[in-house]
């Protein structure tokens, strides 16, 4: 294994720990905004969305009744998800043409500008 | 902070709509030239950090919680541009969730990826200038340029609020209770931002964007491990 794609998957690993086991433990008070909201009268102003069915909406997988468990389901779900979009979208975005030796796994040295 | 629909009125929602779509495609295009093999991939997994950590609201105050946006973050990994385009896929994948509202998905992606991500990146680029020369001031830096982005990105939300919310109310106290909690929050995005910019430049100094100026100072040296893989000198 490559050392980039060892720090990939390391980095990947722990994402998914974070979303997946740690998020169980988080605030569930709301946040800066909804608090704001709710103090200041316009919460009321506030509207479902429409993907408010989903059967993934507020990390709660359906069907799933263990809370800690729903939403660490829904946490690794969202990790992959937006890894793997993100490493298709970046994919696309990178700079075309060919490889400078700098670019190449074995050539970490500071070379490049 | 995700904006929820209902807040803004249509106009502001179409208005951040279309800066939010005219700001990524300025950022794919200077992304273009930022990215390389290397880091494109770097970008992904930023963008899947980024997603894990805002799952982990931390108390700030009584009832109130907070969570990292990591704007700032991004884009000192991987670039303002990129950085942003992290963001706006992080939010994406959100509204998924029903996390943030559809309508008010262009709000989101204005004040929560562009302008903690631009915003941030000056700051950040502003204090390395009178910083001295190494890892630790980058690492300061990019902590305190994070903490400053989370306010100033309340104070956003506050002034699409002043243009188009849709409940009439005196605007300066608004803004005092929204600029007031984010501060505090700001310091847990800081401190957050600042332990993961850390940890990255620890182990792999050359995928942090933001210390490439650091990287030029750096030797090389070759190193005799049996994979025999060129280390870069710390």
């Amino acid at each position: 294994m490559t050392r980039r794609n060892g720090f990939l998957l390391l980095g990947l690993l722990v994402a998914l720990l974070l979303a997946g086991v740690v998020s169980g433990f988080a605030s569930s008070s709301p946040d800066g905004l909804e608090k704001v909201a709710e103090d200041k009268g316009f919460s009321r102003t506030a509207e479902d969305s429409a993907l408010a069915d989903s059967p993934v909406a507020d990390y709660a997988v359906d069907g799933v009744q263990n809370e800690r468990l729903s939403t660490g389901l829904a946490g690794v779900l969202g990790v992959t998800v937006t890894f793997a979009f993100g490493l298709g979208l970046f994919a696309l975005v990178r700079r075309k043409g060919p490889a400078t030796p700098a670019d190449r796994d074995d050539a970490d040295a500071p070379t490049t500008s | 902070m995700h904006i929820p629909d209902g807040f803004l009125d249509a106009p502001v929602s179409v208005a951040t709509g279309a800066v939010a779509v005219a700001g990524l495609a300025y950022c794919v295009k200077r992304a273009q030239g930022e990215l390389d093999d290397k880091l494109a991939p770097m970008a992904g997994l930023t963008a899947a950090f980024v997603f894990a950590v805002q799952m982990l609201n931390f108390p700030v105050a009584l009832g109130t919680s907070g969570h990292l946006l990591g704007g700032a973050l991004a884009a000192v990994l991987v670039g303002p541009a990129a950085g942003a385009m992290c963001l706006a896929v992080v939010l994406l994948v959100q509204a998924l969730f029903a996390d943030g509202g559809l309508t008010a998905l262009g709000a989101n992606i204005t004040l929560m990826g562009l302008l903690t991500a631009f915003a941030g990146y000056a700051v950040f680029r502003a204090l390395l200038k009178v910083l001295p020369r190494r890892d630790g001031s980058v690492v300061l830096s990019a902590g305190i340029a994070a903490g400053i982005s989370v306010p100033l990105s309340a104070a956003g939300f506050v002034l699409l609020f002043a243009l188009g919310g849709n409940a009439d109310l005196p605007i300066a106290g608004v803004l005092a209770a929204m600029v007031g909690v984010h501060v505090l929050i700001g310091i847990g995005e800081g401190l957050i931002t600042a332990f993961t910019v850390g940890a990255v430049l620890k182990t792999r100094p050359d995928l942090v964007h933001g210390a490439r100026h650091l990287l030029r100072d750096r030797q090389l040296v070759i190193t005799t491990t049996p994979t025999a893989t060129p280390e870069v000198a710390r």
